[in-house]
């Protein structure tokens, strides 16, 4: 019996990772533009960076301020080797490319990774933040490897290729992206189901109790880190392929902070947290940063409030109604969350409004020009636009309260639901 | 550089290492403080400084500076209570990797907070008029009357902390939380209103650092983010629980860091001195040896935080380990 069980959730787990692979081959028919492309080339570098970083802050319990370092590193060491490999030095086709950015970042995930976590919290936080900020800082004082401000670029139509690609198309760079994004996913889901994943789990739960068995946390840290390290360096070097310029800013604060915040929203949690997390927060930084100044306000506000009330991030939100679908008793949950979808819409659409309204006042370049939101074309100038924003943020949020007791009512007599047929089963 | 130079290069490096060192002890403090006592490493704290000079030029220009530098200091000190009642109170629950990602969360929205309100450009926000003076002239260099008022607020501010700390009820309290927060609320005070107090009255001390920062170096969005991971060596280095360790490590920091910005000598020269004359056609040594020491001073201080950390936890005069 429990064997059948066990090759059924194995069956099921094939089948999800065949319909994904299915999934982002399929996706360039249906996106054909070179935005499209962009977009989804990007989300892919994105999705193996959100990943490599769970592995730290999820599975092993470290929160690190300097990830991009691993990335940065195996970009510059990828666009190096790409450089190389033009110039006869080389002999390695394009696609395997990535896997030196990897090995880069292995190496240096192996030394940094050794030195920072003999403990884990606050301890590896700062030896993370400090080890960026070095690596950020010499980055404009070694030019001869970082390429100083302009930073180096490199011509990815290599000679040398495995497959028939000549690599010119957007869409060509889009496959081999897909392809390691895949195999990079695959290798790092298998490596959760390996023993070394789970005593990972433990050193993150209980470091004491796990050397009380027998396992060196320090160990165990040094190897996560660099193994994440490892997949983050590929994903670097994915991103020099793909853009065939890599600058000192990639190893720098901000994109350790953005890899943070979008694995975070993803949620540790879970293994596709942070896969979410990376495609929400690469499509709206590719989307809104041209629509609005305000999105890196929006994206904080976001991180925020996952902080205070959502902690396991969108994949713990969507997990939660795993038990109420399977116990087939969503409908009652649907309905109340249609009644809080007016009241939250109302209160979103004030908040941004009056986010709107003072980005304009403050970095417009002629704030008397007229702006325009929702279709709505208004001068900040006069009252109107003021009042109507207020009064939708006021008025929404009086009736979120309001309704607030709807949803949790609706929770509770799902749960009730579930636990009356549970006894009569 | 000949004699009367190198004394003059001196004496000037003393003073703004002093200077430097001082403002970074106003933050340093704070954080230290809130640091050992809940164990947050607050990543907004650089924020509220540069929240401190914005509000500070805000109602220089509206009332004047005199006001501001009483008005802001404490607007701040009531936000830092605020934040620390409804945002870490919240998140204590989720623990210690929650809260601070948090702070890094509140750090990043102040800054963004910033620039909706006031803009990417850096603020026109001056040195008083009445203070904006020479006070002495040594060889052929200034010493404003701004800095001599500088270093005034610092040494007041460092007296005031002291009294507060040792001759208070309250002092006393907060030092004994410093080592042993359980034993303290064993013993039934309240500790959260002493976390409330202490976070802002942090928080008040860096916004008085960014009051008299602001106008002496530049006032725009970019200020947390330039001090911030700087503050947070010197609580490292400093050692948790020991202002005096903090007070040290200020000092020394920005003195070293005042100094490294006037030596342009790289390894280069040093070989030279011996005679030798290293010659690298290309590569990174050569980049390495072209290296001067004052284009060192962004990245002296996390050297000596990471070696710190790996070799000795405490820090300089810590009591506890990090």
């Amino acid at each position: 019996m429990r064997k059948k069980f066990a090759s059924k959730t194995w069956l099921s787990t094939v089948a999800l990772w065949g319909s994904a692979a299915l999934l982002v081959a399929l996706l360039p028919i249906a996106f054909r533009s070179g935005f499209m492309l962009t977009l989804l080339s990007e989300i892919g570098i994105m999705v193996i960076f959100a990943l490599s970083y769970n592995m730290l802050l999820g599975q092993t319990g470290l929160l690190s301020f300097g990830h991009a370092v691993y990335f940065g590193l195996g970009g510059f060491i990828t666009m190096h080797a790409l450089n190389f490999v033009n110039d006869g030095v080389l002999p390695l086709p394009l696609e395997l490319l990535p896997v030196v950015g990897g090995l880069g970042g292995l190496i240096f995930g192996i030394v940094f990774g050794y030195v920072s976590t003999r403990r884990a919290g606050t301890p590896f936080a700062l030896i993370s933040l400090g080890i960026g900020e070095l690596i950020a800082a010499s980055s404009l004082m070694l030019p001869s490897f970082f390429g100083g401000e302009q930073g180096i670029s490199g011509d990815r139509m290599a000679e040398i290729t495995l497959t028939p690609f000549g690599f010119g198309q957007k869409i060509e760079v889009y496959y081999l992206i897909a392809f390691w994004m895949l195999a990079s996913a695959g290798l790092m889901y298998l490596l959760t189901q390996t023993p070394l994943g789970r005593v990972a789990n433990a050193v993150r739960d209980n470091p004491e109790r796990a050397s009380f068995v027998g396992y060196n946390a320090h160990i165990v840290r040094t190897i996560q880190c660099s193994l994440a390290a490892f997949f983050a360096g590929i994903a670097g070097g994915l991103f020099a392929i793909s853009y065939e310029i890599v600058t000192s800013e990639i190893v720098g604060a901000i994109p350790s902070g953005n890899v943070l915040m979008m694995t975070y929203i993803g949620g540790t949690g879970f293994f596709f947290g942070p896969i979410l997390g990376a495609i929400l927060i690469t499509l709206m930084e590719l989307m809104l940063a041209h629509v609005t100044h305000a999105w890196v306000l929006y994206y904080g506000l976001m991180f925020i409030a996952m902080i205070l009330w959502v902690p396991g991030g969108m994949a713990s939100l969507i997990m939660m109604h795993k038990p109420l679908i399977k116990g087939r008793v969503m409908g009652g949950v649907l309905k109340a969350y249609a009644v809080m979808a007016g009241p939250v819409i109302i209160l979103f659409m004030g908040c941004m409004s009056l986010i709107e309204i003072l980005y304009h006042l403050s970095l417009s370049i002629k704030p008397e020009d007229p702006m325009s939101l929702f279709g709505i074309e208004f001068y900040v100038q006069s009252l109107a636009p003021w009042v109507i924003s207020l009064a939708l943020t006021i008025g929404g949020f009086l009736l979120f309260l309001k309704n607030r007791q709807v949803v949790s009512r609706a929770w509770q007599s799902a749960a009730n639901q579930i636990k009356q047929k549970e006894s009569a089963s | 550089m000949k004699g009367n130079d190198m004394v003059e290069y001196i004496v000037f490096s003393l003073l703004n290492g002093l200077l430097y060192g001082m403002l970074l002890f106003m933050l340093s403090s704070g954080l230290t403080l809130i640091f050992s006592m809940m164990g947050v490493l607050n990543f907004a704290h650089a924020s509220f400084y540069m929240l401190g000079a914005y509000f500070a030029f805000q109602i220089s220009a509206w009332v004047g500076f005199w006001p501001a530098l009483i008005v802001a200091p404490l607007l701040i000190g009531v936000l830092g209570a605020l934040v620390e009642r409804f945002g870490l109170r919240t998140v204590h629950k989720y623990g210690h990797v929650a809260e601070l990602l948090f702070t890094v969360g509140l750090a990043f929205l102040i800054e963004e907070a910033v620039i909706l309100i006031w803009g990417r450009n850096a603020m026109d926000y001056r040195v008083p008029e009445l203070l904006d003076v020479p006070l002495l002239t040594l060889w052929a260099t200034d010493f404003s009357m701004y800095r001599g008022f500088m270093l005034l607020v610092a040494v007041c501010m460092f007296v005031a902390l002291f009294l507060v700390l040792t001759r208070t009820r309250i002092g006393l309290i907060i030092q004994a939380a410093l080592t042993h927060p359980q034993g303290v609320s064993t013993l039934g005070h309240n500790v959260p209103a002493v976390f409330m107090l202490v976070f802002g009255g942090g928080c008040a001390l860096a916004g008085m650092a960014g009051v008299i920062g602001g106008n002496y170096f530049l006032t725009d969005p970019g200020m947390a983010r330039m001090l911030g991971p700087i503050v947070f060596v010197v609580v490292v280095v400093g050692g948790m629980g020991s202002l005096t360790g903090a007070f040290v490590a200020s000092l020394l920091l920005g003195t070293i860091q005042t100094f490294a910005v006037g030596l342009e000598v790289s390894l280069t020269d040093l070989f030279a001195l011996f005679g030798a004359s290293p010659d690298f056609e290309s590569g990174i040594l050569k980049d390495l040896f072209r290296i001067q020491i004052s284009h060192t001073g962004p990245i002296l201080p996390y050297v000596f935080m990471v070696l710190m950390l790996i070799f000795r936890p405490k820090g300089l005069m810590g009591t506890r380990e990090t």
